[in-house]
C-alpha cells in the first residue's frame, strides 16, 4: 500500500469547494439588491422611483410636443374598477400636467390596493417627474368606495430627441391581506 | 493486466456483499455508476410517457385525453424528469464509472459521499414525483418555474422546491467528488494534458456545477419565500420584480444545458477515435474549447429573454456574446469530422450514435443561431420553433451520447457483447423517428404555433399528427435499448479485454479484463 493517492488528504479542496457553493447561493441572494442598483443606475426596466420628485420649475419647450398615452390594469382577479379619465394626450416638456385616475372597490370588504408604475420606453422613465401620485402610497377602500387620485407630473425638457410617443401604465395590486 | 495479476495479495480487496443491502451501502464507484445508469433509464421511460401523454393529446385539435391543467403538469414534470432525473444521472453514472478507470484510480476520492449523492438523488425526485398524486396535481407552470405564474400553484410549489434544493445537494456533492478525484487521484505519470477528454469535460462541467446550482436554489428559496412568508422579492406591488426571477434562472439555465452537452462532447472525442482507428485530432484544442464553452455559458443567460423589454444595447451584447460560443463548438465539430477524415472507419453502434450526434446536434447549434438573432427571436420566442430547436440539442446532445457510451463500455462492464443487430436497429430507429418528431416543429414554430398549449388552430393539424406519429416510435424503440441491456447483463458472448480493435492504446479501462473486476488499479498503473 505505497500508493500515496490512498493517504492523501483530500479535506482542503473540498473544504474550497464546499465554500464556493455557499458563496454562490449567497451571490443567488446578492443579485437581488445588485439588480436594482443596475437598474437605477442604467435605467433599464423603465422602473419610476416611489418617491416624489422635488418641485422642479423648467421651461416651457412649447414648439415640442410628445404624445403621453395612460395604460391601467388589474392584477390577477383583484376586484378592482380602475381606469384613467384621460387615455391620451398631448404634452410639452417642461409644463406641469395634472392627470386624474380612477378606481372603485368593487368587493363587498375593506380592500387595499398598491399601484405599481410603469414607463415606456424604458431609458426615458426617468425624465418624468412626478411631484404627487396616488402611487406613493397604498390605497385604502371601503366596500364599493370610489376614489379619484391625481398625478402631477412634468416633463424633463432635458428628453432625449427622437422620443415622441411614451406611455405611462399602472398595475393596481390587492394587498389587503399582504402584511407591509 | 496490472490490477488483475496484483488483486490476489491484497488483503482489504474482496467482491461486492450480497443481497440488496449491497446496493443500499455500496461505496464502491462501479456499483453507484450502475444505480446511477439504472435509474436514469428508468427516468428516461417515466419523462417519456409523460410526453407520450402530451403528444397523444396533441396528434388532433380540439380537447381529447386530458384537461389542460394535467396537460400543462405533463409539460413541465417531463422537463424536470428528463434533464433532472434521467440525462444528469446518467452522466453522472457514466463519470462515475469511467472516470476512475480512466486516470487509473482504485475508486472515487470520496466514496461515502459518493453513495450520499445517489440517495439523496432518489429521494429528490421521490418527492418531486409525489406531486402527481396531489390534490391540484404537480406543478404546471413549466420546468422554469416563472413567477408569478408559478406562485398560483398549490400545495406542490413547496414539494417541487425542496426537490429542486435536494437535486441541487445531490449534484454538488457528486461534482465536488468528481473534482477531488481528478485532481488528486489520477496515477503518476498522468498529467492533466494526458488525460482523457471525457474527463477533462466533466472536470469542467462539475466547476459549473457548483458555480450555477446555488443560484438556482436561492431562486427557488425565494419562490417559496414570496408564496408563504410574505416576501416581495418577485412581486412588483412589494417592490420586487418577476423579470429578475428570470435573470436568476437563466444565470443558472443557461449553464444548465452545457452541464448536460460538455460530458456528451467527452464521449463524443472518446468514441469518434476508437472507430476511426485514430487519435483524436486536436487534443488540446479540444480541452480549450471545452473551458472557452464553459466560460461563455456563464455571460450569457439573457439571450432567453430578449422579449422582456431589454435595452438596445443589452440585446446586442447578449446577442453577440451567445453567438461567440458557435466559435469554439465549431472547433469541436471540425476536430471530430477531422478525427474521421482518412481514417479506417466502421459503424457499431456506439460510433453510429455518435456520428448521429455530431450530424444532428450541428443541425440543432444553427437552429440556435437563429434564436441567438434578437431580432428574429422575436417571432421564435415561445413558439415550436424552440421546441424542435432544444430538443435537436437536448435529445441528441444528451441522450444519443449516453446511448454511445453505453453500447461502447457496455461489454467492459458486464463482460458480454451486446446484439449488435438490434443495437444498430435502435438507431436507425430512434434517429428517424427522432426526425419525424422534431423536424415538423421547427415549421410548426415558423408557422406561429405557440409552445405548451393543449389544443391549437386548425392549419397545425398534419405537422402536429407526424409529429406524434415519430414521438410514439421514438419511445417505444427505448424498449429494444432496454431489452440489449438486459440481454448483455444475463449474458451472451465473451467480450475481451480489449473489446474493440486496437482499444487497449485508446484509454486505461480497456487494460483490465471484461467485466472489470470489482476493484481496478487498486495499485497505480503505468503511464507512458
Amino acid at each position: 500500500m505505497s500508493d500515496p493517492r490512498r493517504t492523501r488528504n483530500h479535506g482542503p479542496i473540498v473544504a474550497k469547494l464546499v465554500l464556493i457553493a455557499a458563496l454562490m447561493f449567497g451571490f443567488g441572494f446578492a443579485l437581488v439588491p445588485l439588480y436594482d442598483v443596475f437598474c437605477d443606475i442604467t435605467g433599464l426596466n423603465g422602473k419610476l422611483g416611489n418617491q416624489a420628485a422635488p418641485d422642479l420649475q423648467f421651461e416651457i419647450d412649447a414648439k415640442r410636443e410628445i404624445s403621453l398615452e395612460f395604460l391601467t390594469s388589474v392584477n390577477g382577479n383583484a376586484p378592482i374598477g380602475f381606469r384613467a379619465e384621460t387615455a391620451k394626450m398631448k404634452i410639452h416638456p417642461g409644463q406641469a400636467y395634472t392627470v386624474y385616475f380612477l378606481a372603485e372597490n368593487l368587493s363587498d370588504r375593506k380592500l387595499v390596493g398598491q399601484a405599481i408604475p410603469s414607463f415606456a420606453p424604458g431609458l426615458a422613465a426617468r425624465y418624468l417627474k412626478k411631484t404627487e401620485c396616488f402611487c406613493f402610497s397604498s390605497q385604502t377602500f371601503e366596500a364599493h368606495e370610489t376614489k379619484k387620485m391625481p398625478v402631477r407630473f412634468v416633463m424633463d425638457p432635458a428628453l432625449p430627441k427622437g422620443y415622441r410617443d411614451v406611455t405611462l401604465a399602472y398595475t393596481f395590486f390587492n394587498i389587503t391581506d399582504k402584511k407591509i | 493486466m496490472t490490477s488483475a495479476a496484483t488483486t490476489h495479495d491484497d488483503h482489504h480487496d474482496h467482491g461486492p456483499e450480497t443481497g440488496w443491502m449491497r446496493w443500499v451501502t455500496t461505496t464502491n464507484h462501479k456499483d453507484i455508476g450502475t444505480m446511477y445508469l439504472v435509474f436514469a433509464l428508468a427516468m428516461l421511460f417515466v419523462g417519456g410517457c409523460m410526453i407520450l401523454a402530451v403528444r397523444a393529446e396533441l396528434f388532433e385539435p380540439g380537447l381529447q385525453f386530458v384537461d389542460p391543467g394535467f396537460f400543462n403538469s405533463m409539460t413541465t414534470m417531463h422537463a424536470l424528469v428528463m434533464v433532472f432525473g434521467a440525462v444528469m444521472p446518467a452522466y453522472a453514472g457514466l463519470a462515475n464509472w469511467m472516470i476512475p478507470m480512466m486516470i487509473g484510480a482504485p475508486d472515487m476520492a470520496l466514496p461515502r459521499m459518493n453513495n450520499m449523492s445517489f440517495w439523496v438523488l432518489v429521494f429528490a425526485v421521490l418527492l418531486l414525483a409525489s406531486t402527481l398524486f396531489m390534490e391540484g396535481g404537480a406543478p404546471a407552470a413549466g420546468w422554469t418555474l416563472y413567477p408569478p405564474l408559478v406562485l398560483q400553484s398549490g400545495d406542490n410549489l413547496p414539494f417541487a422546491v425542496f426537490s429542486v434544493h435536494l437535486l441541487g445537494i445531490s449534484s454538488i456533492l457528486a461534482s465536488i467528488n468528481i473534482i477531488v478525484t481528478v485532481l488528486n487521484m489520477r496515477a503518476p505519470g498522468m498529467t492533466l494534458m494526458k488525460m482523457p477528454l471525457f474527463c477533462w469535460t466533466w472536470l469542467i462541467t462539475a466547476f459549473l456545477l457548483i458555480a450555477v446550482l446555488p443560484v438556482f436554489a436561492a431562486a427557488v428559496t425565494m419562490l417559496l419565500t414570496d408564496a408563504h412568508f410574505g416576501t416581495s422579492f418577485f412581486d412588483a406591488a412589494g417592490g420586487g420584480d418577476p423579470v429578475l426571477y428570470q435573470h436568476l434562472f437563466w444565470f443558472f439555465g443557461h449553464p444548465e444545458v452545457y452541464i448536460i452537452i460538455l460530458p456528451a462532447f467527452g464521449v463524443i472525442s472518446t468514441i469518434v477515435p476508437t472507430f476511426s482507428r485514430k487519435r483524436l485530432f486536436g487534443y488540446s484544442s479540444m480541452v480549450y474549447a471545452t473551458g472557452s464553452i464553459a466560460f461563455l455559458s456563464l455571460i450569457v443567460w439573457a439571450h432567453h429573454q430578449f422579449t422582456v423589454g431589454m435595452p438596445l444595447a443589452g440585446e446586442l451584447y447578449f446577442m453577440y456574446a451567445t453567438m461567440l460560443i458557435a466559435v469554439p463548438t465549431g472547433v469541436k465539430v471540425f476536430n471530430w469530422t477531422a478525427t474521421m477524415w482518412r481514417g479506417s472507419l466502421s459503424f457499431e453502434t456506439p460510433m453510429l450514435f455518435s456520428v448521429g450526434f455530431i450530424i444532428l446536434f450541428t443541425l440543432g447549434g444553427f437552429t440556435g443561431l437563429m434564436l441567438a438573432t434578437a431580432p428574429a427571436d422575436f417571432q421564435y420566442h415561445d413558439s415550436y420553433f424552440v421546441v424542435a430547436h432544444f430538443h435537436y440539442t437536448l435529445v441528441v446532445g444528451g441522450t444519443f451520447p449516453v446511448f454511445a457510451a453505453v453500447y461502447y463500455w457496455l461489454p467492459k462492464w458486464t463482460g458480454h457483447l451486446y446484439d449488435e443487430k438490434l443495437g444498430q436497429l435502435h438507431f436507425w430507429l430512434t434517429a428517424i423517428a427522432f426526425n419525424i418528431t422534431f423536424m415538423p416543429q421547427h415549421f410548426l414554430g415558423l408557422a406561429g404555433m405557440p409552445r405548451r398549449i393543449p389544443d391549437y388552430a386548425i392549419q397545425f393539424a398534419d405537422f402536429n399528427m407526424i409529429s406524434s406519429i415519430g414521438a410514439f416510435i421514438l419511445g417505444f424503440s427505448q424498449l429494444i435499448f432496454a431489452y440489449v441491456v438486459y440481454q448483455a447483463i444475463k449474458g451472451g458472448e465473451k467480450a475481451s479485454a480489449e473489446v474493440w480493435e486496437n482499444a487497449s492504446k485508446m484509454g486505461l479501462e480497456w487494460t483490465v479484463p471484461s467485466p472489470a473486476p470489482y476493484h481496478t488499479f487498486t495499485r497505480a498503473p503505468e503511464i507512458e
